[in-house]
C-alpha cells in the first residue's frame, strides 16, 4: 500500500498549496469527503482476503489520521496567516492625536479662590457673601467710617446715588453676617470689590477676600498665627513667615499691614487687626464677652504670586492665552 | 508726609543708620513709603570763588578763570558755563573728585590747562534750580567741603500716615514717636520770649467758639519784604517737598512743617477792622489763594474783617489779604479748630491743603501759643520787624479724658504676656499720665493723640511699643466643628469644571460696563449709572453678562482666536423698586468651530444645538425644555428660554444678525446666560428598581407643520402618560425632498418597559398607537411611511 503514504504526501501538499481557507475545505472533501480518496480507499477494503483487512484498515485509518492531522495544522497556519494580514492592516499609527473636543479651564482668581475657601473650610470656616451694590450704611457707618471721617479718603469710592455705592471692600459682609449669627463664628468672605483707581497696578474691580473668626479669647497673636498658616499652605512653603507692621483702620484695634516673607524682602499681602468694639456694638454684640479678629486680602495679589502673573490687568483682560496657562 | 532726616535728627538722634531709622518709623505705624538722598554720591567738591575770568583764546565759548578753593594757590579752571562771572561763589570739583560717573583728572582743554571743574546742580546730582553753575550764597566759607556747607548728607524721607496719626504730621511728633520706640529722649520745640516792639494789636471777635475754641494773632510790623529765606531753611523746606515762596510763607510753612500747627499771615494793610472768626453765610463768597472761588455756607468756617470772609479757616487762605512781596506788616495767626469744624470741607470743596489736612485729623492743642511766638521768633530773626502783643480769645479746648486699662485685658486681646514694669514705662514714654488703681489703671492720653478713646487703643499702643514684629504666631484652640456640605447645591466651581470639560474657558469681566452695551442687550432695563465712572466705557452696572461676553470674543478675535468657547459667573445689577436686585448669574459664549480643526473630521460652525447639548450637560440629570421667545439681543427665530423643573432658569441664542453685523463679526456667537442659584440646584439621586425585563424600542416618524416645535410634541407625549412610555427622544429632524415645503419630518425613539412583565406586542403597539392618535388630533402630525 505505498499507494496510501502517496496519497498522504498528496495531501499534504494540496493542503499547504491553498492559501484560503476555503480552497482548504475543498481539498479537504476531496481527501476525506464521503467520495474522497480514502472513503475510496476503504471501499476497496471489500475486495481485499478477510486476514488482511484489518492491517490495511488500519493502515488508511494512520493515513485518514495524518491527513486530519495535515488539515488542521494547515487551517492553524491559514488562521493565523489571516490574523496577521488583518492585524497589519488595521495597524494605527499610534502617534496621530486624538479627536475630540479640547478642554477649558478656570481662571486664575477662582482657583486661588477654591483653594483659599478649602483650606479655610478645613478649621471651620464657612464662606459668605454680600451684595456689591453696598449702602453707605454698611461699607462705611457699621465698619466705625462715619460720614466726614478723613478715612473715607483711603477709599476711593464709586457712588451709584446718594446712599449707595459699589462696594469697596470685602469688609460690609462682617456687618451682614453678624447681624444674624451669633458668636462663634468664623467665616471667610470672598468677592468682587471696587475702587476708583486705575493704573498698571491698581484694577478698579478686583477680589478680597475677609476672615473673620469672633469667640471669646480669640488674640491678636492667633490673627499672626492663622494668616501664617493660611499663607504657608496657600504657597506650600513651611518657611514662610508673616511680619505685622502697625496700621489703621476703623474698623479694627488693634490695626495691622500683613507683610509675607517672599524672597530676600517682604511683600505686602493685606490688612487685619482685631475687630473694633464700636463694630461689634453696632450689630449688639458684648465685646467684654467676645473679641476676634478680622483681615482682608487682595485675591489677585495672592493669585499673581502663586502663578508668576506679573500684569494684574491680564486678569481682566481676557486674552484666552493668557487664560489658558493656569488649566 | 515728606521731610528731611537731618531736620528729625535735630529732635531725635538715636543710634541708628538712615535704613535702621526708616525701619523703626514703618514698625512705629509711620509707614516709610520712600527714602531718597538728597544728593548724588560724590567727593572732593569744595566751595570756592573765582577771582578772574580770561576768553579763552581758542574757544568762544570757554572762559579761564582762576579759582580760589582755599587751596592757598589759585587753580586755573577751564570753564564753559555761561552764567560764570567774577567773584561768584561756585562748587569746585577739585582734582581727585569724584562726581557721579566720572573722576577729575587734570586735562588740557583746547590747549590750556585745567585743573578741577566748577560745577552745576545738574552734575551733582541736586535739584536744578536754573541753567549754569550753582551759585551758592556769598558767605560760604571758601575751601569748605561742599557736602558738609549743604549739609548733603541728608535724605529725604516719605511717610504714608494713616488718618489717626495726625500727631505725626510735624517733625516734632514724629521725634516724639521715634523717640518713644526706641527709648531716646526727643527734644520739644523750644519755648521763645519774643522781645515786644510793638504796640499795633488786632481785635479779635469769636463767634463760633465750638469750632475756634483757641484762636491767637498778633501783628508784626516793619519786615523786610526783600530779604531772602536762608539757604538752611530752603533747604529744609524743599527736602520736604516745599517750594520757597518767599521769607514770611516760608517761615509759616516751616513751622507747619516742623510742629504740624498751621499758621496763617495775612497782610495787615489788606485788612479792615478787627478779625471775626464765624460760620459764613449762604450769599458769600471768597477768592482764594489758588485761585478759585467758593461760595460759601453756613458749614463753613471763616476767619473774616469787616469787609467779609479772608480765609477759610484752617484750609486756605483768601487771596485779598494774602502776604506779597511788598508786605511788610502781617497778622500772624495760630488757632486751634474743632477737626468736626473742618472735617470734609476740603473734600467738598476739591481743597487738598496742608492745613486742612492737619486741621480735620486734629492738631495739638497744646502748643498753639507756643508755636505762635516760635514763629514769631523766626520771623523777627530772618525778616526783622517788629512784633506787638498776642491777642486771645480762648475758650473750652477739648479734654483728655482717663482711658481705663485692665492689665490682664492686654494679654487677652494681643496674646503676649508684659510685665506692669514694661506696660507703665511705655505710656510713659508715649506722653501718656497714669493713676494706677488694682483693678484698673485710669490712663491720659496726651492733647497731641486724638486716636486714644477706648481701652484697645492703648493695647495697640503697648503693642505697637512692644513691637508687631514680637507678637508670636500663635494657632488657637477651639472646638472642631464639622461644616454642612449641601449635596443639593453644587459648589460653583464644579460647575465650572463641568463646562471647562466641554471646552469653556472662564473669564473674569468688569462689572461696569458701556452704557451701549446695556442699550443693545437691555434695552427694556433703566441701567443703574455710576455718578462717578473711571472711563466711559465702564459706566453703567451690567444687567447682563452678555456684554462683557462679546467684549471677550473681540479681544479674542482681534488675536487671531478662531474658537472662542468662554464663562463667567458672576453679578448682574437690576433695579427693583426702589432699590437693587444682584443675582448671581452663569452666562456662557460660544462662536467658531464646534471642534478644533482635526484629522479624519470635517468641521463646521457651533450652533444653537451644540450649546444646548453644553446646557444639558450642565442640568443633567434634570431636563431642560427649551421654548421659543424673543430676547432683544439674540435672533428671534433661534432663542429660546431655558425651563428646568418647571421653572425658568434663562436664555439660550444666537447672537441677534443686526448686532453680528454692527459688531463685524465673521459669525454669529451663540450665548446663554442662566439663573446662577438655579443651576447649582441638583436633585437629590434616590435609587429606584431596575426592571428585570426587556426593553422595546420602537421607532415612531411623522410629518408635521414646520412652525410646531419638537419640544411641543415631547412635552404633550409624556404629559399624554400613555402605560410603559419610559423615555421619548428626538432622532432625526428632517427638511427638503419628499417632505413638504412647510412640513418637516421629525423622528422619535419611543423607550418602552415595564417593571412586572416582558411586555406583549399588542400592549406595545397599543402604546405607539396612543401616541400617535395623540398627536394626529393635536398637532395634525401624519404618520411618515
Amino acid at each position: 500500500m505505498d499507494n496510501l503514504d502517496k496519497i498522504v504526501e498528496e495531501a499534504c501538499q494540496a493542503f499547504a498549496a491553498v492559501t484560503q481557507a476555503a480552497d482548504l475545505e475543498q481539498a479537504k472533501t476531496r481527501y476525506l469527503g464521503k467520495s474522497g480518496i480514502l472513503t475510496a480507499q476503504m471501499k476497496l477494503l471489500g475486495g481485499l482476503p478477510a486476514a488482511d483487512r484489518p492491517a490495511a484498515g488500519s493502515r488508511i485509518n494512520q493515513a485518514r489520521d495524518a491527513i486530519s492531522h495535515a488539515l488542521e495544522s494547515r487551517r492553524q497556519s491559514l488562521r493565523a496567516e489571516a490574523l496577521a494580514l488583518q492585524l497589519a492592516a488595521e495597524a494605527l499609527d499610534v502617534g496621530l492625536p486624538g479627536r475630540g473636543i479640547a478642554t477649558g479651564g478656570l481662571h486664575p482668581v477662582t482657583l486661588a479662590r477654591e483653594r483659599i475657601e478649602a483650606l479655610f473650610a478645613s478649621i471651620g470656616f464657612s464662606v459668605a457673601e454680600g451684595p456689591e451694590i453696598e449702602t453707605d450704611f454698611y461699607n462705611f457707618t457699621a465698619l466705625n467710617i462715619p460720614q466726614d471721617h478723613p478715612a473715607r479718603a483711603m477709599h476711593d469710592t464709586f457712588y451709584v446715588d446718594e446712599q449707595h455705592l459699589l462696594r469697596t471692600h470685602t469688609s460690609p459682609v462682617q456687618i451682614h453676617y453678624l447681624e444674624d449669627h451669633p458668636p462663634p463664628l468664623r467665616i471667610i468672605a470672598p468677592g468682587r470689590v471696587y475702587r476708583v483707581d486705575s493704573d498698571a497696578t491698581h484694577s478698579p474691580m478686583f477680589h478680597q477676600i475677609e476672615g473673620l473668626w469672633v469667640d471669646e479669647t480669640i488674640s491678636f497673636a492667633h490673627l499672626k498665627g492663622i494668616v501664617q498658616t493660611f499663607l504657608q499652605q496657600f504657597f506650600e512653603r513651611d518657611d514662610l513667615t508673616v511680619r505685622f507692621r502697625p496700621s489703621f483702620f476703623p474698623f479694627t484695634e488693634p490695626s495691622a499691614e500683613m507683610d509675607m516673607s517672599w524672597g530676600d524682602g517682604w511683600l505686602e499681602i493685606g490688612g487685619c487687626g482685631m475687630v473694633h468694639p464700636a463694630v461689634l456694638k453696632h450689630v449688639n454684640i458684648d465685646s467684654e464677652q467676645y473679641q476676634g479678629f478680622a483681615f482682608g486680602m487682595g485675591l489677585e495679589r495672592l493669585a499673581m504670586l502663586r502663578y508668576g502673573v506679573t500684569d494684574l490687568r491680564a486678569f481682566f483682560a481676557g486674552d484666552l492665552r493668557f487664560l489658558k496657562q493656569f488649566n | 508726609m515728606k521731610f528731611s532726616e537731618q531736620w528729625l535728627r535735630s529732635y531725635v538722634n538715636p543710634v541708628l543708620n538712615t535704613e535702621q531709622l526708616a525701619h523703626v518709623l514703618t514698625m512705629a505705624g509711620l509707614e516709610v513709603e520712600q527714602v531718597t538722598s538728597v544728593a548724588a554720591d560724590f567727593s572732593g567738591v569744595v566751595v570756592a570763588r573765582v577771582c578772574e575770568v580770561m576768553p579763552h583764546p581758542q574757544a568762544d565759548r570757554l572762559r579761564v578763570c582762576q579759582v580760589d578753593a582755599g587751596t592757598g594757590s589759585l587753580l586755573q579752571i577751564v570753564c564753559g558755563a555761561p552764567n560764570v562771572c567774577l567773584d561768584a561763589i561756585v562748587p569746585c570739583a577739585t582734582v581727585g573728585a569724584q562726581l557721579p560717573g566720572m573722576q577729575i583728572k587734570p586735562a588740557k582743554l583746547r590747549g590750556i590747562e585745567s585743573f578741577g571743574m566748577l560745577c552745576s546742580a545738574t552734575e551733582l546730582g541736586l535739584p536744578a534750580g536754573s541753567d549754569g553753575l550753582l551759585m551758592l550764597p556769598t558767605d560760604a566759607p571758601i575751601g569748605m567741603d561742599l557736602r558738609d556747607y549743604l549739609q548733603l548728607n541728608d535724605h529725604a524721607f516719605t511717610l504714608k500716615l494713616t488718618p489717626n496719626r495726625s500727631d505725626c504730621l510735624g517733625i516734632v511728633g514724629i521725634a516724639r514717636d521715634v523717640g518713644a520706640m526706641t527709648g531716646t529722649q526727643a527734644k520739644e520745640l523750644p519755648s521763645v520770649h519774643v522781645l515786644m516792639e510793638s504796640n499795633a494789636t488786632v481785635s479779635i471777635d469769636v463767634q463760633a467758639s465750638d469750632a475756634c475754641p483757641y484762636y491767637a494773632a498778633r501783628v508784626i510790623e516793619q519786615l523786610n519784604p526783600a530779604v531772602e529765606t536762608p539757604l538752611w531753611m530752603r533747604q529744609r523746606l524743599e527736602r520736604s517737598g516745599l517750594r520757597s515762596l518767599g521769607a514770611v510763607v516760608d517761615i509759616t510753612n516751616y513751622v507747619l512743617l516742623e510742629t504740624g500747627q498751621p499758621l496763617h499771615a495775612f497782610d495787615a494793610d489788606c485788612l479792615f477792622g478787627g478779625i471775626q472768626v464765624r460760620m459764613a453765610t449762604a450769599n458769600e463768597s471768597l477768592l482764594l489763594l489758588n485761585g478759585q472761588t467758593v461760595d460759601l455756607s453756613s458749614d463753613l468756617l471763616v476767619i473774616a474783617d469787616q469787609s467779609g470772609p479772608q480765609a477759610l479757616a484752617g484750609i486756605m487762605g483768601g487771596s485779598a489779604s494774602a502776604v506779597s512781596q511788598t508786605t511788610t506788616r502781617i497778622v500772624l495767626e495760630s488757632a486751634w479748630f474743632h477737626p468736626s469744624a473742618i472735617a470734609g470741607r476740603s473734600r467738598r470743596l476739591g481743597l487738598n491743603t496742608d492745613a486742612g489736612y492737619r486741621f480735620e485729623r486734629g492738631v495739638d492743642f497744646g502748643v498753639t501759643g507756643t508755636v505762635l511766638a516760635y514763629a514769631t521768633q523766626l520771623l523777627l530773626d530772618i525778616c526783622g520787624g517788629k512784633a506787638g502783643p498776642v491777642s486771645e480769645f480762648q475758650a473750652t479746648l477739648p479734654q483728655r479724658s482717663p482711658v481705663r486699662l485692665r492689665l490682664e485685658r492686654i494679654e487677652r486681646v494681643l496674646g503676649i504676656c508684659m510685665t506692669p514694669d514694661q506696660i507703665r514705662e511705655h505710656l510713659i514714654r508715649l506722653g501718656m499720665r497714669i493713676d494706677e488703681h488694682t483693678d484698673a489703671w485710669l490712663v491720659t492720653p496726651p492733647s497731641w493723640r486724638f486716636d486714644i478713646e477706648r481701652e484697645v487703643d492703648l493695647i495697640e499702643e503697648l503693642a505697637r511699643l512692644y513691637g508687631y514684629e514680637r507678637v508670636p504666631a500663635t494657632i488657637p484652640i477651639a472646638p472642631t466643628q464639622m461644616l454642612p456640605v449641601r449635596e443639593t447645591c453644587r459648589p460653583i466651581t464644579q460647575l465650572l469644571r463641568l463646562l471647562a470639560a466641554r471646552d469653556y474657558q472662564e473669564v473674569v469681566t468688569y462689572s461696569f460696563v458701556d452704557s451701549t452695551w446695556e442699550a443693545e442687550f437691555s434695552p427694556t432695563h433703566t441701567p443703574i449709572v455710576l455718578q462717578n465712572p473711571i472711563a466711559s466705557q465702564m459706566a453703567v452696572m451690567r444687567s447682563t453678562l452678555m456684554g462683557g461676553l462679546l467684549d471677550v470674543l473681540h479681544t479674542n478675535l482681534n488675536r487671531r482666536q478662531e474658537q472662542v468657547r468662554i464663562v463667567e459667573t458672576g453679578r448682574c445689577f437690576l433695579r427693583e423698586g426702589d432699590g437693587f436686585t444682584q443675582p448671581q448669574r452663569l452666562g456662557g459664549l460660544a462662536f467658531g468651530p464646534v471642534r478644533a480643526e482635526q484629522w479624519g473630521e470635517s468641521t463646521r460652525n457651533v450652533d444653537f444645538y451644540d450649546v444646548k447639548a453644553d446646557l444639558a450637560a450642565l442640568f443633567h440629570p434634570m431636563p431642560i425644555v427649551t421654548r421659543a421667545a424673543e430676547h432683544p439681543a439674540l435672533h428671534p427665530g433661534q432663542t429660546a428660554q431655558v425651563w428646568v423643573a418647571g421653572q425658568r432658569v434663562g436664555w439660550l441664542g444666537t447672537l441677534h444678525p443686526a448686532i453680528v453685523q454692527r459688531h463685524g463679526l465673521p459669525s454669529a456667537p451663540v450665548l446663554f446666560e442662566l439663573d446662577l442659584t438655579m443651576v447649582q440646584i441638583h436633585p437629590l439621586a434616590t435609587s429606584g428598581e431596575i426592571s428585570r425585563f426587556q426593553q422595546v424600542r420602537r421607532d415612531l416618524a411623522i410629518v408635521i407643520d414646520q412652525s410646531v416645535s419638537a419640544q411641543s410634541l415631547l412635552d404633550a407625549m409624556l404629559a399624554a402618560d400613555v402605560a410603559y412610555v419610559t423615555d421619548i427622544a428626538v432622532f432625526d429632524s428632517y427638511r427638503g425632498q419628499h417632505i413638504a415645503a412647510d412640513k418637516k419630518s421629525l423622528a422619535f425613539r419611543v423607550l418602552l418597559q415595564d417593571n412586572q412583565k416582558t411586555l406583549t406586542d399588542e400592549e406595545v403597539e397599543a402604546a405607539v398607537a396612543s401616541l400617535t392618535e395623540m398627536l394626529q388630533q393635536q398637532f395634525g402630525a401624519q404618520l411618515r411611511s
